[in-house]
């Protein structure tokens, strides 16, 4: 990773290094916006805002450990620096989520090694998983035993830290043929039953693997469902969604919902129709692992907005 | 001699013809899975058919009956699924990770 660091110091500004600037400046945007907007002590209950404090967390996602092809034969060494540079980050974060494809193929070795690369990482860590990791003999089995101890129906949960609710949904089970990824009418009940209980000035983060508005329907990129899920959380002040899948990073603020798609620790995928199809996009040994990465979101009690950004395995 | 040349001519036919059927049976089709896309995404075969569905990607697929009567397990990259078409119909299938992925083939 030195050595990319060097590389990136010898070139100057690369076309790689503005697109991470803007991204900065995107996130920047977001803060100022959120932060310059005074939030009075009356939008939080003050109960509420006393047992409030600012915290921040770490997600990961798509490390689809097993996948060996040219796109990064070495997926298992890539989650291995992604485990580095979260053991890298500035604070204690409260914990990590993975918004999944762990694996590539759902095999127990393959789970094996990314809880073996993960755990070094020291960190509490929520899961939700990817349609790559329900594919074991018993559809989803081996995902469950190990990570849905807590968890409802195909996996879906949620838990509440400092303040913040957090949901996990779980979309890549019930696909339905020529659709996109699915939530299904139990698991909206659930959520429905879930949010009822919060109160509109409590921050919300939702996070899945499959984006949950339609990003790119050609590609299956979307929810076919997703809207009624959106639709339940219009009322709230704050709310984050966070996922996977697409391997790239990707934002949208739609009213109070801030949607971020997540880079993976595999291998990247192409921009949306910049492809024949949405496969694993090979690119230079040099560049991929400034296509991968982690990320740093924090929230600080009083601001709507939680502050996210993303860090590149390297520069490129 | 009219009649028998008519024979002939149905003879012919049959011989042209029933060979051709068992070719398709013996060697099979092939759908080929490429660029998240089934191709053909519709197949027409006789019934007896066996079809080879290969993938080409270097992502793995599957193929799920819509209705579950049967699904292959994931094929990674040159991996292959082949199941013979005995009954005439028509069968709707799906990759079982891309969803948005459909094919059909129509046994006549």
């Amino acid at each position: 990773m030195s050595q990319h660091d060097d590389d990136h110091g010898g070139n100057g500004l690369t076309r790689r290094h503005a697109l991470e600037c803007m991204i900065w400046a995107g996130t920047g945007v977001l803060w100022t916006v959120a932060g310059g907007v005074p939030v009075s002590r009356g939008f939080l209950g003050s109960a509420q805002a006393a047992e409030m404090s600012g915290f921040s967390f770490l997600q990961i996602s798509d490390s689809h450990i097993g996948f060996s092809k040219p796109a990064n034969p070495h997926a298992d060494a890539t989650l291995k620096e992604a485990i580095v540079k979260v053991k890298a980050m500035p604070g204690k974060p409260a914990f990590m989520l993975h918004t999944g494809d762990i694996t590539h193929l759902s095999k127990p070795e393959e789970f094996d090694t990314a809880a073996q690369l993960i755990g070094e990482s020291g960190l509490d860590v929520h899961y939700v998983p990817g349609e790559h990791d329900l594919v074991d003999e018993g559809a989803g089995k081996a995902y469950l035993e190990r990570y849905g101890k807590v968890a409802k129906g195909a996996g879906w949960y949620s838990f509440d830290q400092s303040g913040v609710h957090f949901v996990g949904l779980v979309n890549v089970v019930g696909l339905k043929p020529g659709g996109m990824g699915s939530l299904g009418a139990e698991q909206l009940a659930w959520l429905a039953d879930d949010l009822k209980a919060q109160s509109d000035s409590t921050p919300i983060v939702v996070f899945a693997h499959i984006p949950l508005y339609a990003l790119y329907p050609q590609w299956g990129w979307g929810t076919d469902d997703g809207d009624q899920a959106l639709t339940m959380l219009k009322r709230f002040g704050s709310v984050t969604v966070l996922n996977g899948h697409i391997h790239q990073l990707m934002q949208k603020v739609e009213g109070n919902v801030s949607f971020y798609t997540a880079r993976s620790t595999a291998f990247p995928q192409p921009e949306p129709g910049k492809a024949p199809s949405p496969g694993p996009m090979l690119v230079p040994a040099e560049k991929l692992r400034g296509l991968l990465g982690v990320r740093n979101v924090v929230f600080a009690p009083g601001k709507a907005a939680l502050a996210v950004t993303d860090t590149a395995l390297a520069d490129a | 001699m009219i009649i028998r040349r008519h024979l002939l001519q149905l003879l012919l036919a049959l011989a042209i013809a029933g060979p051709a059927f068992a070719e398709d049976s013996a060697a099979g089709v092939t759908v080929k899975i490429e660029n998240f896309t089934f191709s053909p995404a519709e197949l027409h075969i006789a019934p007896g058919t066996t079809v080879t569905f290969e993938n080409a990607d270097d992502i793995p697929h599957s193929i799920v009956e819509n209705d579950k009567k049967f699904h292959s397990k994931p094929l990674d990259t040159g991996d292959k699924f082949t199941m013979t078409f005995n009954d005439p119909g028509e069968i709707n299938y799906y990759c079982g990770f891309h969803s948005h992925m459909t094919g059909k083939i129509i046994v006549k």
